[in-house]
């Protein structure tokens, strides 16, 4: 099916041609025959859930591993010996863009944009003036006006992103049909600035560059590639044009079966009511009530900043409220003197969006994370009972499904859905009656996230209230009872039922601003 | 559920392979650096050899302590390999092991109390003042002296942890303070220290002065509070993850404040136990302390449990540091070689903890 030559039946060169490449650490094969063409102005997308080989695909284009003997790589048709060595990427024209971008935050564009590569006149003296005007006029092509002096740091996400793109596509070389390679560029980013990104990405691709746009955000592949790839254990599933694919059918070729019950299904909930608070005002909340029944989930949403975010830490204590109070199992608290401990002694538990600042601690071991909210339970007699603690952890690893469940194995060598999972076991152990979720699946792949979705529907069920501000609208509408939407620190409405669906979701976040079927990656399928 | 995180596991074992195939997509590639830190570590786990790498990892400097006595008592078996010498080595520098000991809560919960010796040396003048030079009984002397280590502590708190300032701006700014008050209470070398106090220092228990006891007590204390407590493992949080220990519902403050105090009534205590020890307080003795207290700390920090400050670390620092410098001294070396080994040592401790942290595989509290 697919002709092993450099030229393509279409007559087109492909940018890179990769073929039969493989790769075995140690007698367990992790990529296996691996075949890509990535084409000029094309947006290529690569998928596929931890452990498919992505990963180890871009080290071996990058020339960070050696491909086991039998590959090959074509660039623009010439063959190229393997192993590639780490410099020659950017030789053959090739650029990356990793998910942190590189960029180094006290220096301004101009420094970034042209690190390494300064030209340099007598006694390596900088023509500052000739780079100032180089990058200006980099940047307006895209459509960036931005002084070149400004520093990194003061740059807006989306502004960051855009910059270590434009960077990477100089490097790539004038002129020349290089290959880009985004590596998950949009993580970080508001959602509502991702098409900024896309429009620079697409600007590229018209240059005749090829772009390989690693991502896990389905919707983003829908919207911005031409062709996708999937990989699952190590192989190639398909490569297919994106538009013959729904969101549905990448999932179940990226998971290898149906996708029938990525959201549980929602239930009505009718308990009584779990917690009530009232009047909730500090830093961009204003005045926000809400009332969660047991066993309900409630989703705090709107545009990034509108203020729905820092409601779970205002009630939690761990942002300073102005005004509010929190009434809780016939006990009434103020939330202005609110504190983490008095929160978790009422029933509360908070996992937080920012898993490695708030979350856990990565130099200590799983155990001691997941022990820290209980550590009391395991100490008596005067003494911290290490058995009972570590056979505690190994049970939560087995019950949330942590692989692999071995307690003493340091937080950081486990991948961000397992420390997720981690950090919910830390707090379904301290028998919340009531959980506030903060982006619970930021970071985590698709499976991962079925599984927490999964731990927040069980929880639910079993009696607990739930409160999740996420900007993720789709899961929301999916996983909720009922959405509240915020603007500029207020709530301006509710949805549940019929009409709590991704497309209502963002019409209230919008309100005002005009939405383009672009602007919503095109998710309005299944 | 589990059928589509099959591929996921094969991943996770993949962990234990020497060759680590691929660092988790979702992590970040911000995890990556770290996990492939780990990579030498986890190699070929379930074998002897990380057992073994552990063990050197843990022992190491327990090991060296060691070796360097066989390696000075065969270079001088007459005057090192005695009795007396040991004596002294183990009595000499109780008091640094105590002072020692008494920085460790801070140090768990990343505050730096450079103020220490500062208040051992205020201690040892305030001891020396009241006592002879103006004839109070010993019993309100040492808790005037305590007293003013816990003054001091509560001021470094409040400057520290209600302010909001770096506790190396304010400590090192509080200890250079404190070495100038020591000199104006008194600033000449006093002698005759109440005998009820230089017994209860230096009376001779098997051979070593009672100070030892103390200092061995407080290590049990100390290792006794880091591993079976929770207050422990929440000091090492507070350090470790400020945010995550606040969002767990620990009193970061608190403790925080708590450390700094406990670091300098210890601090104190080892100013009044040096004047039992000495008989006599000089002003300038304090802050002679201060290097060799952090060297210990720091290099004691490398060992037992790597990377996590410890009482039993600390214990074996201060005595192999001691060990190295009177070995050097009996050689013929002398004056200068204490400042240079116990310099050299907290930079090399430094250095080590550092390695320490990236081969550090499990960490048993």
């Amino acid at each position: 099916m697919r002709p092993d030559r450099a030229t393509r039946s279409d007559g087109v060169i492909p940018v890179v041609s990769a073929r039969s490449v493989g790769k075995t650490f140690s007698g367990r094969t992790v990529l296996r025959g691996v075949d890509l063409d990535i084409l000029p102005g094309e947006i290529h997308g690569l998928v596929g859930q931890n452990g498919s080989g992505k990963s180890t695909f871009l080290k071996i284009l990058s020339g960070f591993h050696a491909p086991d003997p039998g590959a090959r790589l074509l660039v623009r048709g010439e063959p190229v010996s393997l192993p590639l060595s780490l410099n020659d990427p950017g030789k053959l024209g090739m650029s990356f863009v990793h998910q942190d971008l590189g960029l180094f935050e006290a220096g301004s564009v101009v420094e970034n944009m042209r690190v390494g590569r300064y030209d340099t006149g007598f006694a390596w003296h900088i023509s500052w003036r000739r780079e100032r005007h180089r990058v200006q006029e980099s940047l307006a092509r895209f459509g960036l006006k931005l002084d070149p002096d400004t520093p990194v740091s003061s740059l807006t996400d989306v502004q960051r992103a855009m910059v270590a793109i434009i960077r990477a596509l100089d490097q790539t070389g004038e002129g020349k049909q290089g290959l880009l390679v985004l590596d998950e560029p949009t993580s970080y980013l508001p959602r509502d600035t991702v098409e900024q990104l896309f429009d620079t990405i697409r600007q590229v691709a018209v240059l005749g560059v090829g772009v390989l746009f690693v991502t896990h955000r389905l919707e983003e592949v829908r919207a911005i590639t031409d062709r996708v790839t999937i990989l699952r254990d190590g192989a190639v599933v398909e490569t297919a044009r994106t538009s013959t694919l729904s969101q549905r059918d990448l999932v179940a070729r990226i998971l290898g079966f149906s996708l029938e019950q990525l959201y549980p299904s929602p239930h009505e909930a009718e308990g009584e009511v779990a917690f009530e608070a009232s009047h909730i005002s500090g830093s961009t909340v204003d005045d926000f009530s809400l009332k969660v029944r047991r066993g309900e989930i409630v989703g705090l949403t709107g545009l990034l900043g509108m203020g729905h975010e820092l409601v779970p830490y205002l009630l939690f204590g761990a942002e300073r409220a102005t005004h509010g109070q929190l009434d809780m199992h016939g006990q009434r608290y103020d939330l202005r003197d609110m504190t983490p401990r008095k929160a978790m002694d009422a029933g509360l538990a908070l996992l937080p969006a920012n898993r490695l600042r708030d979350g856990g601690v990565v130099a200590a071991t799983a155990r001691e994370n997941m022990t820290l909210s209980t550590l009391t339970h395991y100490f008596s007699g005067g003494l911290l009972h290490y058995r009972r603690e570590e056979t505690e952890a190994r049970t939560l690893m087995r019950e949330f499904d942590v692989r692999p469940p071995e307690p003493n194995n340091e937080f950081s060598t486990f991948s961000g859905g397992n420390q997720q999972k981690m950090l919910i076991a830390k707090w379904f152990a301290t028998q919340p009656t009531t959980l506030l979720l903060h982006e619970p699946t930021i970071g985590v792949d698709v499976g991962a996230k079925r599984q927490i979705f999964r731990l927040i529907r069980d929880a639910a069920q079993r009696g607990t209230a739930v409160v999740i501000a996420s900007i993720e609208y789709d899961d929301l509408a999916h996983l909720c009872d009922r959405v509240m939407v915020f603007r500029h620190g207020r709530a301006v409405s509710e949805l549940h039922g019929s009409d709590l669906t991704l497309e209502r979701i963002l019409e209230r976040s919008f309100i005002d601003v005009p939405i383009t079927s672009s602007t919503l990656g095109d998710q309005s399928e299944p | 559920m589990k059928d589509g995180s099959g591929s996921f596991a094969e991943e996770q074992q993949g962990t234990l392979l020497p060759e680590r195939p691929e660092t988790s997509d979702s992590a970040g590639t911000q995890m990556s650096t770290q996990t492939d830190r780990q990579e030498a570590a986890m190699r070929g786990a379930g074998s002897w050899i990380p057992v073994l790498a552990n063990m050197a990892n843990r022992f190491g400097l327990l090991a060296s302590w060691l070796i360097l006595i066989v390696i000075y008592s065969i270079m001088l078996p007459h005057v090192f390999l005695t009795a007396s010498n040991f004596q002294t080595i183990f009595s000499s520098q109780a008091v640094l092991l105590v002072l020692t000991l008494g920085l460790l809560p801070a140090l768990a919960a990343g505050e730096y109390d450079l103020s220490a010796a500062g208040v051992l040396g205020v201690s040892l003048v305030l001891v020396g003042w009241l006592n002879v030079v103006h004839g109070w009984p010993i019993v309100p002397t040492v808790l005037v002296a305590i007293a003013a280590g816990l003054v001091v502590g509560l001021l470094n708190a409040l400057f520290i942890v209600l302010v909001g300032i770096d506790s190396i701006v304010v400590t090192l700014g509080m200890g250079t303070l404190l070495a100038g008050v020591a000199i104006g209470i008194n600033n000449l070398s006093v002698g005759g220290i109440s005998p009820q106090l230089v017994n209860f220092a230096s009376t001779q228990v098997f051979g070593l002065q009672l100070v030892f006891y103390y200092g061995l007590i407080l290590t049990i204390l100390l290792w006794y509070l880091f591993a079976y407590t929770p207050l422990g493992r929440y000091l090492y949080f507070v350090g470790a993850g400020r945010s995550v220990a606040r969002l767990t519902g620990i009193r970061v403050n608190l403790i925080r404040a708590g450390s700094l105090v406990v670091a300098s009534v210890v601090a104190a205590v080892s100013g009044v136990l040096l004047a039992g020890v000495l008989g006599s307080a000089d002003p300038t003795t304090g802050p002679t302390f201060l290097l060799p207290a952090f060297a210990s700390a720091f290099l004691g920090s490398t060992t037992i449990t790597p990377g996590r400050f410890n009482a039993w670390g600390s214990f074996i620092a201060v005595y192999f540091l001691v060990t190295g410098i009177t070995g050097l001294e009996l050689l013929g070396f002398s004056g200068w070689i204490e400042q240079v080994f116990y310099g050299g040592s907290l930079v090399v401790a430094v250095l080590f903890s550092r390695l320490a942290g990236m081969k550090r595989t499990t960490g048993t509290a």
